[in-house]
Order: C-alpha cells, then structure tokens, then sequence
C-alpha cells in the first residue's frame, strides 16, 4: 500500500506562538565542552532580512535538535556541538555536519540544507554530498565562516550568494 | 552519480516559485535543488518525549480562567507513512486564529477583537496507534494583503515530526465547504486537485460529540522514500 503524501503549506508569519519556546536554540546547554555558537541571517533576493524564518538544526549524530526564529534583523543562533563525522551503520563516511531546516513566510514547502565546519578542509573536500555540488562558490555556501567566537553561517535564499539546498 | 540535478516536483507538492502568493518571489530558491542520494537522505529525526507535552496542552479551551467564544471542535486523525503504517509518539504543534480571525500574535493587525481566553496554540503527541486530537475553536477567515480583497480561509497550521528527518511537514489543514478555498493562493499553489483536497478536513458525526462540540476528522500522510530512482 502507497498512501499519497499529505502537502506542505507555508508556516505563515505567525508561528512563533506555536512553535517559538525560549530556550529551543541550545542543542546543548551553556557550557557544554566543545560547544560552539553558531549565527547568521536569512535574507532573500533584495538582501532584506527576513524577519519571519525559523531555523531547526538538527545533529543526527548526537540525537540534539535546536530550533530558531529570526529577529528583527533577519538574525538566527544556536549552540550545538560539531558531531565526530561518524558515519551511520550502512552510510559512507561523511564531513561533521548538521541538517538545517528553513520555513518561512513565502516558502510554500521548506527548504533543506547543511551546515559543515571550516576547520574540517580534509574531511570536507572528500565530503560525497560536498562533492555533489560542482561549483566551488555554491559549495563554498555550506561551509560555516569562523570569527572570532562564534561561527557564521548566513542562509541567502536567493541571488548571486544563494545558499545550495538539498532535495531529499 | 549525478551533479547537479532539476528536481522535478510532482504535482501534488507545490512550487518554491507561486507569483500568485506573491511573497515567494523574493523568497524562493532559483537554483535547481541537489538531490541526495537516498542512501545519504535516510537521516532519522528528532524524537521527543512526554516531557514536552502537558496533559492540557492539546485542550485549546482550557488554557485560560474563562471558555473562549466561538464553535467548540474536535479535530483528530491518524498519522501515517507512506505504507499506512501509524506513526506513534510523533510531536504535533498547531497554532491558529480566534474565532473572530485574529491571532494573538503582536505583529496581526487585523482589527478584530482579541479574546482573552484564546491563545490558540497547542501540541501533543500521537497514541500507539498515531491518534492525534485536539479540542479548540473553529478559527475564522482574515484578510490579508497579497491581493486586493485577499481572505485566508479558516485554517489550523500544523507542525508534524515523524521518525525521519525527510518527514518532517509544516501544512496547514481547512475546512469543507469553505468558499474561499478556491481563491487561496496558497491552497492553490499545489498544482493537483486531488492533492489539495488532502488538506481539507471532512466533518464526522462520529467524532461530534453531542450537547458539546462539532468533529472533524483529518489524516496526516509523511512523505515516503523518494520514488524516482537516482539514476535512470
């Protein structure tokens, strides 16, 4: 038996007052060895902030899920862990990274992405989803940028920095 | 294996790119998405437990001193993947509007009275056999500003966790017999009819209780592997 997929529909505008609970945004708690902050905007193809995204960031290998709505400015955090990069039984190797959800107003189904880590150069350059991506300025998009306590990763849904997404 | 690949949506799905919705113009991706390898997809999601879940939390009606205006409802139904098997302790959030049409939200402007006894979120977990059901207020319709004369239809935006990460959904559910479902165009961004009606609830005198609330039944289908194959 095949049942037909239920479809999705935007988020809307107005989810934080369901889905917006304080403190979602720390997959591990302050302090955790090896935490790290990771931050960004949503903008799209004017370069506006959106004001009205929420981000989940999901780590498959250590089971922590986080989740974030975007401020005023377009801006998202959240603290998580880098994962080993261990591969799941049955999955070839992969680079550490996280799965990154996108909804918003306007996105009439969300979009999917990835988060890798910039002190990972071997791991990500013999990466098999990396290496799907031909362009090395797309690919570029999936590597978070270090500063200087945080890591950046800004998510452009549209234009000359469009963020690569992953149809699954 | 492929590069670079158009991922052909199916009909059932809608598009990134809907001008009718008009805010998907800036908003939707112009290059083509990536397709995983479906051996790289198979990624399993968050699981959540009954700590997240307070006993009234799927009760709508009884978040405040006093019982809000408007149609009491039930609405349950069952979550299901692609195989029809049920899917258990799986999170279901929603939100909506009061009766009036307005969300208790600081950004809706729409001026129609906010109720005190009304917030209008809830969540709950699926039973063993993925039974989901919540008590709340039949929502309004609202205007909104995509077009001239633009009304959303009554609706309850959903949030549905499954066992994979592939499952997740974020939809929005209607009701039958809602004459501005045809001028939605965000229920007509999903190019099939057959697909559309899927998220239209159907009333159930079994579920309505009587002397008290009005039922609605509506299942919820996860998406399955992808079923083209990667490489033809």
């Amino acid at each position: 038996m095949s049942l037909p997929a239920t479809p999705p529909q935007t988020i809307g505008p107005f989810f934080h007052m369901g889905l917006d609970v304080p403190g979602t945004e720390r997959l591990v708690p302050a302090g955790h060895p090896g935490a790290v902050r990771i931050e960004g905007r949503v903008l799209d193809g004017a370069g506006d902030p959106v004001i009205d995204a929420l981000i989940e960031v999901w780590d498959s290998e250590g089971g922590r899920f986080g989740r974030c709505a975007t401020d005023a400015e377009g801006r998202y955090h959240f603290l998580a862990v880098k994962p080993s990069g261990r591969p799941a039984e049955g999955t070839p190797s992969q680079a550490p990274h996280l799965h990154v959800t996108v909804f918003a107003r306007g996105l009439l189904d969300h979009l999917v992405t990835r988060i890798y880590f910039p002190d990972e150069e071997a791991a990500n350059a013999a990466d098999p989803v990396l290496a799907l991506i031909a362009d090395p300025r797309a690919r570029a998009t999936l590597v978070a940028r270090a500063e200087a306590e945080s890591l950046r990763f800004d998510i452009h849904l549209q234009g000359e920095q469009e963020t690569v997404f992953f149809a699954c | 294996m492929t590069t670079m690949e158009q991922v052909s949506l199916a009909s059932d799905r809608p598009p990134y790119l809907y001008p009718p919705y008009r805010s998907t113009v800036l908003r939707a991706p112009q290059r083509p998405l990536i397709l995983l390898p479906q051996i790289l997809a198979r990624v399993a999601g968050p699981v959540f437990g009954d700590g997240q879940v307070g006993p009234l939390d799927h009760d709508l009606t009884r978040q405040h001193p006093g019982e809000p205006l408007g149609e009491r409802i039930i609405v349950t139904g069952r979550l299901l993947d692609g195989d029809g098997r049920p899917v258990r302790n799986a999170l279901i959030e929603v939100w909506q509007t009061n009766a009036a049409g307005r969300y208790a939200h600081t950004r809706d402007q729409h001026p129609a009275p906010l109720d005190p006894n009304f917030t209008g979120a809830g969540r709950c977990l699926t039973d063993g056999e993925g039974r989901y059901r919540f008590v709340t207020i039949k929502p309004g319709a609202y205007p909104w500003k995509n077009h001239p004369n633009a009304w959303r239809p009554a609706h309850i935006h959903f949030s549905v966790f499954g066992t994979a990460f592939i499952h997740r959904l974020v939809t929005q559910m209607y009701f039958p017999g809602d004459p501005l479902l045809d001028h939605d165009p965000i229920l007509q961004s999903i190019p099939s009819e057959a697909a559309r009606t899927r998220l239209v609830s159907t009333f159930d005198l079994g579920v309505t209780q009587p002397e008290w609330a009005l039922g609605y039944r509506w299942d919820i289908v996860l998406r399955g592997p992808r079923e083209t194959p990667m490489e033809a």
